[in-house]
Parts: structure tokens; C-alpha cells; sequence
């Protein structure tokens, strides 16, 4: 109906912007099932790497914002799904950006809508890789697997990083959604109606073990949905960090 | 509540008119628009009907989903495998859930009756919309232990499936919305509210016995407090001093949603409609007779530091009654019981 408007501008040239989440061990490409060490001097290995990332916000180096509409959103990068790792907006306005915010999650409004406004990544009906508390309704944002000298016998020398809660439905709860801001610096993503800018991110599971808190395997093999999950989630907040730029 | 979703549903349908070819529309039937009658006693109810509106065909596929075995991964349990309408949907004789492959889980299966009600579901609250229930109960290993994607492709081969799901949202396409949507609707309709107490409270027709009427009054004064309204439940969560400290350890309860220590040991207040049917009682189902809960309440609290107030007055724990006061207090309780909805063959399975 605003179609038909005469009076309304020209359309804003617009191009299209993908940020590639590449998830690292230090200065190695992440391997799964490949022995790494931790900053405690733990040996492990990783399973399965899964998170959310929704809400995403881009900024031109002369602070323009772009939002991304925020029913597509909303993205599942999964390691193990190469394709999952490649996020592909559509309709940026043209510009020069240098910053991208997002949240490592699911907000708890979108969190709590009505099913039918949750398809795809979200849907909590497709389960997708397990990313969804069917018991305690909400999203898994995070969820890191792997093996370890270091975790118990007992779990099969297994760990595992479950990481959720938006805060609670009727009395304030867990709260782990995550914002980060990844700034560029000086370089810039020039989106055009041309050109495909991608902005490669680095995942650095280091991070996690270590920025800022020391998260030993020994001491917190499971951490799921308790207390400790935030301190989980203050640490991979810290994975995310700007690496470069194809123009 | 009524005339404003007749309004909608006219509305719906003259507007659907506008927009398709009379032909098509003559062809292609519609689904049939539902209106629930919302009992005279009872609060606005909480479910959002008009995101989900119901129709005969989405109630239809939503019941035979309901008692379908595909439900579960080797195809052997329904939902109404565990909530039986004879015990007011739940599963007779189980104290707690029996699931695939003979395991048990940790709870007693709750009655499937006035959720449309419930602000949250299961003992512990854990789960906030009537649309996300099923999901607890099919990917809970112990219970049903399904994808639900495997679900939907399980229906997807089945013609009667393809022809239910297009009766009732317009096309074969087969998807979880559509399947939670109508598994709701089916729910949605399973309300109980016929017994005699509530054609004594609307005022038609029905006269308590004198007994019946004591046993009422008794239960406004030491009962009423958690299980209020006519919903029999104020939908909190409380502890009763059931559980000792041991079996604290093994099911905190609210405590594993909220993580907050102060709910440990709470539960959900069960609504008390058809309890002379639903037993076994409490969480884990170990009582087994109304006289137990009263003789439980009268005598057998265990004090803890989240223990209920209400259940502690006069540094005594539990309610103070007398054999006769429980006898009475069972009377009415049973006067909450409905026939109509135990034996509604809407909800029956055959």
C-alpha cells in the first residue's frame, strides 16, 4: 500500500554485507575432535559449537545505524553447518561501515511470542541440534561440547557449556543475553549496490576458557542452566572479535 | 467474551470473501469457525484465541494427534496414553510418568482439562505457553524421547494426515506450527466446568446436600487460601511439607525453573476439578485416597524452611481438622467432579 504512494522518495541504493563467523583456537582454524590447550594447561577437544546470533545492528564511520529488520534477524551458526557460518544481510543502504553490533542469544521478547512468530532458526518445534529447552521454555544461545583428561570419569570425560535464559518469564530469572560490539578500526565495509562486502569475525574458544574468568574443565565440566552460566556467558562474549575485510 | 469472537470470526469470514473467487471459495471449503462458551464462573481465560482461532477441523486434527502413538519415537505411547479421560486425563494407577520402554519419570501426570486457564504448565512451571506443552512431554526421554521433526514426517506420509491438515488451515503442508496450533485447539476445548458445584454456583437447578454444603464452607476457610477460584487453583507454587528433605534433593521442584533457593521444594497448586478421579496425589503420586491428603494435611507437614506460611499457624504445622470435618470436606470435593466432561465423547478416543 506505501507502494503506491506517489510522494514517497527514491529508493535508497542498497547492497548486501555478509560477516563470516569463523570459529578459531588462537591462531589455529577450530578443528573438531583436535587436541588444544587451554589457558589452565587443559587438554581438549571440541564436539559440537552452536550459537545464536540475532539482532544485529550495523554503523557507517560517519554514524549512520542500520538495523536489520528484526524478523530476519535471526541466525543459528553452527560449526559442524559450514554454511551456517556465513551471515547474508540484504538491503543494506549503501555506506561505509565499520561496526557491527549483535546480540549472542535470543532477546527474551522474541524469546516468549507466539510460535507462529518464531519459523526457521527459531522454530522450538525443530529442535535444531538441541538449541531449545523444551522443559524449561527458552533458547539455548550457546552450546559448547567437547572431551577432556580433565572432566570426570564418570561423564565420560565429556563436557558440556549450555548456555541460556533471557531472564526469566514471571519472576525475574538467569539473565545471559549477550550484546557485542565489534569495531573495525579504521577499516570500513563498503556496501553498494555492486558490492559484497564481508566482514570476517574470529571465535577464539581461548577466549572462552579465559577472558575474563579462568573457566577450568575440571571444576565446571556441565554448566547448563545455573548460577555459573553467566560467568560462562561473560567469557564468550569475549570470543568475538573483528579480523578483517573483503571489498 | 462470546459475542466478541462471533464478531471476529464473521469478520474473518467476510473479509476471506472479498479477497477470493466466489467459485474458488464454493470449492475450496473453509474451515468451520468454533466459538468456546466460556463458563459464567470463571476468569477471562489466558490462552490468545484469536492467534491461534479455532476451528472444527484444526479441534479434529488436534485430537487425533492427541491419541496418536506417532507422537512418540517407537510409536507406542499418545498423549492419551498417560492422560486418560476416565481419571480426568491423567494416568490412572502411575504415580509418576510411565514412558517408552517402561521408564519412569520423576512427576504424576497432570490433568489435560481448563488449560486455556494457565498461566504456565507442569508441576514446576518450567513451560509458559499451551503451545509449547506438547514438546515437554515428546522430547522428554523418559516420556515420549521424539524429535519433532520426525513427527512431522511420519504424518507427512500419511494421506488422512494431508487431508486433515488442508481442512483445517487451507493447504497438505504439514509443519510444527500447524501441528502445535492445532494440538492446542483440541485442548483449548477440554474444559470442565459441568459439575454439580458449578450448576450449584450458576444457580441452575442444582442444591448441594447439607453435608456437601458444611464440607464447602470448611474448605473456603482452610483449603481455599492456594486452591481459589473457580479454577480450584490460585497457580502458584507452594511448599506443602509433603516431600522430605531427601526427596528435596532428588526434585526441587520450582527451584530447577527460577533458581531461586527460596522455591525449593514449591510445586504448582493442582486445581482440585475431578480429584475424586485424578488420584494418585501429589507430585510424585504417592497418595493414593483423598482421606490420605486430608489425614497428610491434618497431620503429616513436614516443617522446612520453605515450608508454605498457611501451612504454618500457631507454630503448629498442617490444617487442624476433625475425621468428620475431612469427611465433609471430601463431600464437597467430590461435588467437583463432572460427568459430562469424564465421559464427553468430543474428547474420547473411540
Amino acid at each position: 500500500m506505501v507502494g503506491c504512494d506517489d510522494e514517497d522518495p527514491l529508493p535508497e541504493e542498497t547492497g548486501q554485507l555478509t560477516i563470516e563467523f569463523d570459529n578459531r583456537v588462537g591462531e589455529e582454524n577450530l578443528e573438531l575432535s583436535k587436541d588444544y590447550v587451554n589457558a589452565g594447561g587443559e587438554t581438549f577437544q571440541i564436539a559440537k559449537l552452536n550459537y545464536y546470533i540475532s539482532n544485529i545492528v550495523l554503523k557507517t564511520n560517519d554514524g549512520k545505524e542500520f538495523v536489520v529488520p528484526q524478523d530476519s534477524s535471526y541466525f543459528l551458526i553452527m560449526e559442524e553447518q559450514e554454511d551456517s557460518q556465513e551471515v547474508h544481510l540484504k538491503n543494506v543502504p549503501s555506506g561505509n561501515y565499520n561496526q557491527i553490533s549483535f546480540t549472542i542469544g535470543v532477546d527474551s521478547l522474541r524469546s516468549t511470542m507466539d510460535v507462529s512468530k518464531r519459523p526457521g532458526v527459531l522454530d522450538p518445534a525443530q529442535g535444531h541440534d538441541g538449541m531449545y529447552w523444551t522443559w524449561n521454555s527458552g533458547y539455548i544461545f550457546f552450546k559448547m561440547e567437547g572431551t577432556s583428561p580433565a572432566a570426570p570419569l564418570e561423564q565420560d570425560n565429556k563436557f558440556y557449556y549450555h548456555i541460556g535464559g533471557y531472564g526469566g518469564y514471571e519472576v525475574p530469572g538467569i539473565n545471559n543475553i549477550r550484546e557485542k560490539t565489534v569495531d573495525m578500526g579504521s577499516a570500513v565495509a563498503q556496501v553498494r549496490s555492486e558490492k559484497n562486502p564481508q566482514v570476517h569475525l574470529h571465535v577464539d574458544v581461548l577466549e572462552f576458557f579465559s577472558n575474563p574468568t579462568n573457566i577450568s574443565i575440571a571444576d565446571h565440566s556441565l554448566v547448563m542452566f545455573s548460577d555459573y552460566s553467566t560467568t560462562v556467558s561473560a567469557n564468550y562474549v569475549n570470543m568475538f572479535k573483528y579480523h578483517h575485510v573483503h571489498n | 467474551m462470546k459475542v466478541r469472537q462471533t464478531f471476529l470470526c464473521l469478520f474473518v469470514l467476510l473479509a476471506a470473501g472479498c479477497s477470493e473467487d466466489e467459485d474458488d471459495a464454493l470449492k475450496e471449503k473453509k474451515p468451520t469457525p468454533v466459538v468456546l462458551d466460556i463458563p459464567a464462573n470463571f476468569p477471562e481465560p489466558v490462552y490468545d484465541l484469536s492467534a491461534n482461532p479455532l476451528t472444527e477441523e484444526g479441534i479434529a486434527l488436534g485430537k487425533m494427534l492427541f491419541y496418536d502413538a506417532a507422537l512418540s519415537r517407537d510409536n507406542t505411547i499418545s498423549c492419551g496414553f498417560c492422560h486418560q479421560q476416565p481419571t480426568a486425563f491423567t494416568h490412572h494407577g502411575h504415580d509418576v510418568s510411565h514412558g517408552i520402554g517402561d521408564q519412569l519419570g520423576r512427576r504424576n501426570s497432570l490433568p489435560v482439562q481448563n488449560l486455556l486457564w494457565f498461566k504456565n504448565f507442569f508441576w514446576d512451571g518450567g513451560v509458559h505457553s499451551l503451545d509449547l506443552v506438547p514438546l515437554n512431554a515428546i522430547s522428554n526421554p523418559l516420556e515420549m524421547d521424539e524429535e519433532t521433526p520426525n513427527i512431522l514426517r511420519k504424518l507427512e506420509g500419511q494421506q488422512k494426515y494431508k487431508d486433515q491438515f488442508k481442512a483445517a488451515f487451507g493447504s497438505e503442508e504439514i509443519n510444527s506450527t500447524r501441528f502445535l496450533q492445532s494440538l492446542s485447539q483440541f485442548m483449548a476445548t477440554m474444559v470442565s466446568a459441568n459439575s454439580r458445584y458449578d450448576k450449584y454456583v450458576r444457580d441452575e437447578g442444582v442444591q448441594l446436600t447439607e453435608n456437601e454444603l458444611q464440607g464447602e464452607l470448611l474448605f473456603r476457610q482452610h483449603c481455599a487460601s492456594c486452591h481459589s477460584t473457580d479454577l480450584f487453583t490460585d497457580q502458584s507454587f507452594r511448599n506443602n511439607g509433603f516431600s522430605t528433605a531427601a526427596e528435596v534433593t532428588k526434585d526441587p521442584g520450582r527451584e530447577e525453573i527460577t533458581l531461586n533457593p527460596e522455591d525449593r521444594g514449591k510445586f504448582k497448586v493442582p486445581s482440585l476439578r475431578n480429584v475424586e478421579y485424578s488420584a494418585p496425589y501429589m507430585h510424585n503420586g504417592k497418595l493414593n485416597s483423598l482421606r490420605e491428603v486430608l489425614d497428610f494435611y491434618s497431620s503429616g507437614v513436614q516443617i522446612s524452611s520453605t515450608l508454605d506460611p498457611l501451612l504454618m499457624q500457631n507454630a503448629q504445622p498442617g490444617i487442624g481438622l476433625t475425621a468428620d470435618e475431612k469427611i465433609k470436606i471430601i463431600d464437597f470435593l467430590k461435588t467437583l467432579t463432572d460427568e459430562q466432561f469424564l465421559s464427553d465423547r468430543r474428547f474420547s478416543e473411540y
